[in-house]
């Protein structure tokens, strides 16, 4: 019990990181990159071809692949996104679900279909661990991992916040019109937003071919996590993602205590509450509070004040 | 000020109406004609008209943009293996499990329908793992393995063949042809008003969660009946292909490439993604690569798709649902 929490707890890092990248698109760009987890992927099978095709060192290959996914996102930003954003809300959907798929196939048929891991590549990393007082087991690699995704969230953090470059990020994602006005390009704070944004998708794929398994079609899930971490923890707070993550990895590991099809069941079903919650909260403070909704649900609507 | 008259249909959108009767009576009596392979084929055909015509239903009028639909896909194909196992007639049952998953549709409406935009569309995929999820608890689904529809084995072949092609047609006409009734009655231009803009419909006095409620469950109906009479012609149900992400792909992909929010587009695109399946699925993952960066395209550079072209031609939508008006002079 103890250990699948503190599993929980490390897994969390990871989430965090694959949802901080989605979350800064959704706060900064203002949409929803349904290709994130792809990206991931792209990330995770190019790392893994740098290392076992290229013959590059591991540390190597991972700088490589963060520059490379970082390149990938301001381009993107900057031919497709771009575009795609002036065309309302529908175009966006579309253009990065096609993206999805595109980047699927495209790896499945590149690569092929074998699901493969870094861990082979890592030395005794991967299966190496501390005991703790108390018999408690910890892997290495995934305190390596958490410590990491705290690491990268918190200089984000404080890239977001005490850098001028931050300040454009912020003002722009409030409202772009204003900080142009102001001298901030948005375009160009959009763009490197999507390259931090797509970079740190690289890393969490990298982090998920370490600890496990990578297909070219692990994405779509992958997006889902981190879409359900970001909506756990809040949108548009990276303490609130690192929280999200490691709520989502603690539900999920302790639902992996009663069977590995209820972990992620598990995952699923507390995302939903959490969002029930927050539909309802919203429904109950247009009506004045929680009192106020009771009261608008369980007794007859106040006529005589609507009237005045 | 005597009001505008609205003109009758135009004459090139009446002989493509009457062109549509021929090809249907065509289409009636094909089964007894054509092999067997090419009945099996127009079957999936059908499946697609109808999966493209929901899906622009609910975005391309209603301003739902769905990539969940798959969720319905599946319970229409669960609930047809799970009544039939529990003794039920095949056949019949087909309808019964759609009317069953408009019941989850309408339950989960509650829920869905207060996000916006990019949450929704996130949500309803979620939703639609969840149900997966659930579904393989089921003992005869067997989780990933996935069950047989045995029962329909107790038919001769080509009875059971012609008995879902009939099936198939009748269901992507009523589903077509009810698109177009709803569509010309109020709830047509509600739902367009929604998704123009759903702050300025609510202030002119439309009840948009009403709407927006109707129209999911309706297309969720005609998905779960679409994806039961899939299931039917597959027999095999495995929860990762009913439930599988690949079906909002391609409806997205037919009501893209046809022309999004127009009557006729869906239709166009289902043909034209047919085809294109016909010719380029031998190419496996490529191939759908390929569908993906056609999608990009048209999404970037020719959003109205092809009917958009048509009209940049500066000629009439064929089967508009705009109201035409003849101005007084």
């Amino acid at each position: 019990m103890l250990d699948s929490l503190i599993q929980g707890i490390l897994l969390g890092g990871y989430y965090a990181v694959l949802a901080a990248g989605l979350s800064l698109m959704f706060g900064v760009v203002r949409f929803i990159n349904l290709a994130h987890g792809d990206m991931a992927v792209l990330g995770a099978l190019g790392s893994l071809w740098l290392v076992q095709s290229a013959g590059v060192v591991v540390p190597l290959a991972i700088v490589i692949t963060l520059i490379g996914m970082a390149a990938l996102g301001w381009l993107m930003q900057r031919f497709i996104f771009e575009r795609a954003l002036a065309g309302g809300f529908l175009i966006p959907i579309l253009t990065t679900i096609g993206l999805g798929a595109a980047l699927q196939n495209g790896m499945f048929a590149a690569f092929g279909s074998n699901t493969q891991s870094l861990g082979a590549h890592i030395g005794n990393l991967s299966w190496s661990s501390w005991q703790l007082p108390g018999g408690i087991i910890v892997g290495q690699l995934p305190v390596y991992m958490f410590a990491t995704a705290v690491l990268v969230l918190g200089s984000l953090h404080l890239l977001l916040t005490r850098t001028a470059f931050g300040r454009a990020v912020r003002s722009t994602s409030t409202d772009a019109e204003a900080a142009s006005l102001c001298g901030v390009d948005p375009r160009k704070v959009h763009r490197w937003a999507a390259a931090i944004a797509v970079a740190l998708a690289g890393l969490a794929g990298i982090f998920l071919a370490m600890r496990a398994q990578v297909t070219p079609f692990s994405g779509p899930m992958m997006l889902i996590f981190a879409f359900e971490a970001v909506v756990i923890g809040g949108i548009g707070s990276l303490r609130g993602t690192l929280i999200g993550g490691i709520v989502l990895g603690v539900v999920q590991a302790l639902g992996a205590l009663i069977s590995p099809q209820i972990s992620i069941l598990a995952g699923h079903l507390v995302f939903l509450a959490v969002l029930g919650w927050r539909l309802m909260h919203v429904a109950a403070s247009e009506r004045g509070g929680w009192r106020a909704a009771l009261k608008a649900v369980f007794n007859k609507p106040d006529l005589s004040r609507s009237q005045a | 000020m005597t009001p505008a008259q609205t003109l009758p249909m135009a004459a090139s959108d009446r002989r493509l109406l009457v062109l549509v009767g021929i090809v249907l009576l065509a289409l009636v009596t094909l089964p007894w004609l054509g092999s067997a392979l090419i009945v099996d084929k127009l079957i999936y055909l059908f499946i697609l008209v109808m999966f493209a015509v929901m899906w622009n239903l609910l975005a391309g009028y209603a301003g739902l943009v769905s990539v969940g639909q798959q969720a319905f896909i599946g319970l229409g194909g669960y609930a047809l293996v799970r009544l039939v196992e529990a003794g039920l007639p095949p056949f019949p049952t087909i309808f019964l499990a759609a009317a069953l998953t408009g019941v989850v549709a309408w339950a989960l409406s509650w829920f869905m329908l207060r996000m916006k935009a990019g949450e929704f569309a996130v949500a309803t995929w979620v939703i639609a793992e969840t149900i997966r999820s659930i579904v393989m608890f089921d003992p005869i689904v067997q989780g990933e393995t996935g069950t047989s529809l045995l029962a329909l084995n107790a038919y001769d072949p080509d009875l059971r063949r012609m008995v879902l092609y009939l099936l198939s047609l009748g269901s992507m006409v009523v589903m077509v042809g009810g698109t177009w009734v709803l569509l010309q009655r109020r709830i047509g231009a509600e739902s367009q008003a929604i998704r123009d803009d759903e702050d300025a419909a609510a202030s002119i006095g439309i009840s948009t969660f009403q709407v927006k409620q109707r129209i999911y469950i309706i297309a969720s109906v005609g998905c779960a009946l679409a994806g039961a009479l899939w299931l039917a012609s597959a027999i095999t149900f495995q929860p990762r292909t009913s439930f599988g992400v690949q079906w909002s792909v391609f409806m997205l992909f037919m009501v893209l490439v046809g022309g999004i929010g127009t009557f006729i587009g869906p239709i166009l695109g289902a043909l034209l993604f047919f085809a294109l399946q016909e010719i380029f699925g031998d190419f496996g993952a490529w191939y759908l690569a390929g569908i993906g960066i056609v999608a990009i395209l048209f999404a970037l550079y020719l959003p109205r798709g092809l009917v958009g072209l048509w009209l940049d031609r500066g000629r009439d939508e064929p089967l508009s649902l705009r109201k035409r008006l003849r101005l007084r002079e």
